[in-house]
């Protein structure tokens, strides 16, 4: 059995990186981009406390309702869409193979510099 | 004044528990923070939240690992200054250094300890182009005062339990509160949001929801707000006030211009003792960074009590420091 799916991100140059993502290990999407050094801050390290992982999903892939502390996040985040989610709450799952996301903007005001 | 041996920035469990250390050496400490609490990350963003990875307690909630360390340190008379940024550090004639903070407190030590997590707490500011032309000009991002709001138009936005509360508090002091929300429902405190649906029952608050402010208008000051909202044309609503409340997040902030040496967002450390680029300047815990570096609160620990016995040696080159157990030597405070 294949243990690994291919999944896309978008970045905020419009640039597409095709990945390839082990699924025999727990990893969700901010951690994903993170180890591709994507530009995810994932402050709060997936607690869903932060929203500073908020990305678009592009594909028709159905994933998990958000929880009531991704909702409340998503609340707080700037740039929401109907398809907005916290990457730390994708899991990483072998039915997301092909998972199409694009990486949220982040207003300079908030960035960590 | 306010003079002591290691003045720590950061009153986050790692800043906290350097306390500890630094008084087994009888080193005194004073902590600096810019959140109104100790604790950092552990009080402001997951207080219930439970951690398993503290040695000794299978599990602990967040806030209470917070207590547990205002308690362990306590013997140890650490000062605080809360409430208060860092923003300037000088390096005074006699190689000790003078911080002063963004409400002009003067704080002064040999050794300073950068112990700032992820940077300091500061509202997150909503992406409207001329946002920060109308800053103390209509906008607000902290209700300091809800009297400055008297008989004056006020527009909250936000769904959390704080855009809520300073509705409902608001109601009773403004001529018109209106809070705008990009959704129809509030996930804040039940009660609250049952109190803010009566109250717009009553007609004491006006409700916007599946709707966002996108610009700002006026001439000096804020005057009037563009609206952004779901089957209806862009429109502009009136306001003396625009008071987005979307929460906290962390910021570097001023430390970036400390010359201290940064590399993505950490100050770049010696694992020697933690010590920065600056001598007499060290960073611990989440802020620093190093070759296999990980951002656990276990870790920062470990650096806090290494980084003391170097802070030891560089305040009192002459003097020799011998290592006791606190099983033999007990915990002895100021």
């Amino acid at each position: 059995m294949k243990n690994s799916i291919t999944v896309s991100v978008t970045d905020r140059e419009k640039i597409i990186h095709t990945l390839e993502v082990p699924t025999d290990i727990t990893l969700n999407m901010m951690e994903v981009c993170k180890s591709y050094e994507l530009p995810v801050e994932g402050l709060c390290g997936g607690m869903a406390l932060c929203a500073s992982c908020h990305m678009y999903v592009l594909s028709n892939h159905e994933l998990p309702e958000p929880s009531e502390d991704e909702e409340n996040m998503l609340d707080q985040a700037f740039f929401v869409n109907k398809n907005s989610r916290l990457g730390c709450q994708i899991k990483i799952h072998s039915d997301l193979d092909g998972l199409e996301v694009e990486l949220a903007p982040v207003s300079p005001e908030n960035e960590n510099q | 004044m306010i003079s002591t041996d290691i003045l720590i920035i950061g009153a986050g469990p790692v800043g906290l528990f350097t306390v500890f250390e630094a008084g087994l050496l009888k080193l005194k400490c004073h902590l600096v923070d810019s959140l109104g609490q100790g604790g950092g990350q552990l009080t402001e963003i997951y207080p219930k939240k439970p951690i398993y990875d503290i040695p000794g307690y299978p599990s602990i909630l967040a806030g209470d690992l917070t207590d547990r360390l205002m308690e362990q340190i306590a013997p140890f008379k650490p000062g605080f200054t809360l409430g208060e940024r860092a923003e300037k550090l000088e390096k005074l004639d006699d190689n000790t250094f003078k911080i002063i903070t963004n409400k002009g407190t003067e704080l002064f030590a040999p050794v300073v300890a950068i112990a700032g997590g992820l940077g300091s707490f500061e509202p997150r500011k909503p992406p409207i182009e001329n946002i920060e032309i109308f800053e103390d000009k209509g906008v607000d991002y902290i209700i300091k005062d809800p009297e400055k709001y008297r008989n004056k138009r006020v527009l909250v936005a936000g769904g959390g339990d704080s855009a809520l509360d300073w509705s409902i508090i608001l109601a009773d002091i403004a001529k018109q509160v209106t809070l705008i929300h990009r959704r129809t429902s509030f996930r804040g405190a039940l009660d609250s949001v049952e109190k803010v649906l009566e109250l717009a029952r009553n007609g004491k608050i006006n409700l916007i929801t599946e709707a966002q402010a996108i610009g700002l208008n006026g001439n000096k000051v804020l005057e009037k707000i563009l609206i952004e909202q779901d089957g209806k044309e862009n429109y502009y609503f009136d306001s003396d006030y625009f008071i987005p409340l979307f929460g906290l997040a962390p910021k570097l902030g001023p430390i970036g211009d400390w010359g201290l040496e940064i590399e993505n967002n950490a100050i770049v450390v010696n694992t020697l003792d933690y010590s920065s680029n600056i001598p007499g300047i060290y960073a611990i815990g989440d802020i620093n960074t190093y070759p296999g570096k990980l951002k656990l609160i276990l870790c920062g620990f470990h650096e806090g009590t290494l980084m003391v016995q170097s802070a030891f040696k560089y305040i009192y080159p002459d003097q020799k420091l011998s290592f006791k157990y606190t099983t033999v030597a007990g915990v002895t405070g100021f």
